[in-house]
């Protein structure tokens, strides 16, 4: 029907806090990207409240979407699939975007791809690096996940590690709430860290015994705590921003203790990093210096394609499309998917 | 004129479409709460079913709440999505006036209950003048006490109808000072027809929405604004 031979994708993204759609066509080249943030609306509850998040979605989901095909300059009628996150995420939030892409997949008898959220982010890595190809090694750190992934092919991850509680992004969460920066914690805390000394206050590294590429950042948030607590007993003041850069090193000095680890030991000759906290600055600087130092090529995603966005949802999507892998008509959110599991 | 009905508002999911007056097809399932993967598998087979051309439609109807919160915005995701898809307009049938329409012709005031949780229901009052409904009472969350006060207050015998029957049941029968009836198990949920039937008389008088603003009428606030709410009320 449609006299084009590009393949032209609309990816829609609720997962959480961003209702989001974009325009991808061929897999790499991003014709828009709309992303509608809803930080606001939760700042005041010190964190998402998902039926906020849900109740936003549905008000803007077609407005985004409208604005992603009026900046790729097309219509529905020029697109040949609809890509979805479907998990994993806040239930209610994948719910309202796992429904509008059916709803319009259907309506327009145009195949439905459902996407798995973290797949997503680290074909981020694609978008910008047009020679970026697998196999190579991918650290996604989000404020709901930190995995430490051998990507083997486009549709192919085998996790080598990942946290064992929180996510790194939670850890700069609720050590932001700590030091009464509030949220969102991870941009907060690295503005806070330019100002503090990172060798002011010796946070532990914790290591996961027995397994090299597991990660745990809960025990370091309640270093922290006992810190605070430490100096409100004796008096002494406390350093915001000495906090925040202390912290945020042993983060980065965990993070990247377990990739240099995993690059000695795979052999690994491309890394890439991916999802929210892996637009902050100093993270990327040291995950750089540890590539070159290792002779690996280091990639990441600019700031816009690391927050949730629907264009990370439409490059993996591509790779689906191309190997017809199509979901039905009974699609349904899956809050707690598995990298891997599909 | 030409709609599709969609009520995925409590745990029935339910899907029908209507041609000039006519119910041309009705698919009402009551059995798990998976909206998500039955709503639109069975709207594909009404729709097969009755050789539906979506694009012959002149608008969408759905129920615009109150309900369950996620089963609500299931429903309206879909609309909004098909609308979009399709570039049709929304009809926005308020959850317990399409539920009362299902009685129709009753000659009892008709009082439908939708479990709210926390003691509450969604409900509303209305009496019928032939086919034509009127509403005593829009649609609201309240106790069950206050809303059955309020038809004890009326003297007139009261049909329920609605998932917070079986709820309230038990607390109606001890506390309804006025004859009243259940509906039969046929009428007493939410069915697309109903809501279709509305909705038809409510594209006639040009009720209707863009896709883009339409969104569901929840009635209520979510727990984290009651909380803050209630929290800065007591802090005055």
């Amino acid at each position: 029907m449609n006299k084009h031979t590009d393949i032209r994708i609309l990816a829609i993204e609720s997962s959480c806090d961003e209702t989001a759609a974009a325009v991808v066509v061929d897999g790499r080249d991003v014709r828009s990207n709309i992303i509608s943030s809803q930080i606001s609306l939760h700042t005041i509850y010190g964190g998402v409240v998902p039926e906020i998040a849900s109740r936003k979605h549905i008000e803007k989901i077609n407005q985004v979407i409208k604005e992603a095909l009026k900046e790729a300059q097309m219509a529905l009628d020029d697109i040949d699939a609809i890509a979805v996150t479907y998990g994993p995420g806040l239930v209610g939030a994948l719910l309202v975007g796992v429904a509008e892409a059916k709803a319009i997949s259907y309506a327009k008898k145009l195949p439905l791809i459902g996407v798995h959220h973290i797949e997503g982010h680290i074909c981020a890595n694609y978008i910008e690096n047009p020679d970026l190809e697998p196999p190579f090694l991918c650290l996604v750190v989000s404020g709901g996940h930190t995995h430490l992934v051998n990507v083997l092919g486009y549709n192919s991850y085998e996790i080598l590690g990942r946290t064992l509680d929180d996510a790194a992004g939670e850890a700069f969460d609720k050590v932001a709430r700590a030091i009464g920066l509030g949220y969102p914690g991870g941009p907060k805390i690295e503005k806070e860290a330019h100002k503090g000394d990172q060798k002011a206050i010796p946070f532990p590294r914790a290591h996961v015994a027995g397994d090299a590429y597991n990660f745990s950042f809960s025990g370091m948030k309640s270093a922290v705590l006992n810190y605070l607590n430490n100096c409100r007993m004796k008096g002494i003041e406390v350093v915001q921003a000495d906090v925040a850069a202390s912290f945020q090193q042993a983060v980065i000095d965990v993070l990247t203790g377990n990739v240099e680890r995993a690059l000695k030991e795979t052999g690994a000759k491309k890394f890439a990093i991916a999802g929210g906290v892996a637009s902050n600055a100093t993270l990327r600087k040291a995950m750089e210096q540890l590539c070159m130092g290792r002779g690996a090529a280091f990639y990441h995603p600019s700031p816009v394609f690391c927050t949730d966005n629907a264009a990370m949802i439409g490059v993996a999507a591509y790779y689906d499309y191309l190997e017809g892998k199509f979901s039905g008509l009974d699609l349904n959110a899956v809050p707690n998917l598995k990298l891997g599991e599909r | 004129m030409k709609l599709l009905a969609i009520d995925s508002s409590g745990l029935v999911a339910s899907v029908a479409v209507v041609c000039d007056e006519e119910l041309i097809g009705e698919f009402t399932v009551n059995y798990k709460k998976t909206h998500s993967q039955t709503l639109l598998p069975m709207l594909h087979r009404l729709a097969e079913m009755t050789e539906l051309d979506l694009g012959s439609l002149d608008a969408i109807a759905v129920a615009g709440g109150p309900g369950s919160f996620t089963g609500l915005r299931i429903g309206s995701a879909t609309v909004k999505g098909l609308a979009l898809a399709l570039d049709k307009p929304v009809v926005e049938v308020p959850t317990v006036d399409a539920i009362a329409y299902n009685l129709a012709g009753h000659r009892d005031l008709v009082c439908p209950l939708m479990d709210a949780r926390r003691n509450q229901t969604y409900t509303g009052l209305y009496r019928f003048c032939g086919n034509r409904m009127e509403t005593v009472k829009s649609q609201c969350a309240v106790d069950i006490g206050e809303i059955l006060a309020e038809i004890n207050h009326t003297g007139t015998p009261v049909v329920f109808l609605g998932d917070g029957v079986k709820v309230f049941g038990e607390y109606l029968s001890e506390h309804c000072c006025v004859p009243y009836l259940f509906a039969p198990p046929h009428l007493n949920k939410q069915r697309a027809g109903a809501l279709a039937a509305l909705a038809a008389q409510y594209y006639k008088e040009g009720k209707t929405v863009t896709a883009d603003a339409h969104k569901p009428d929840y009635l209520r606030l979510s727990q984290a604004e009651r909380e803050r709410k209630a929290k800065l009320y007591a802090g005055h």
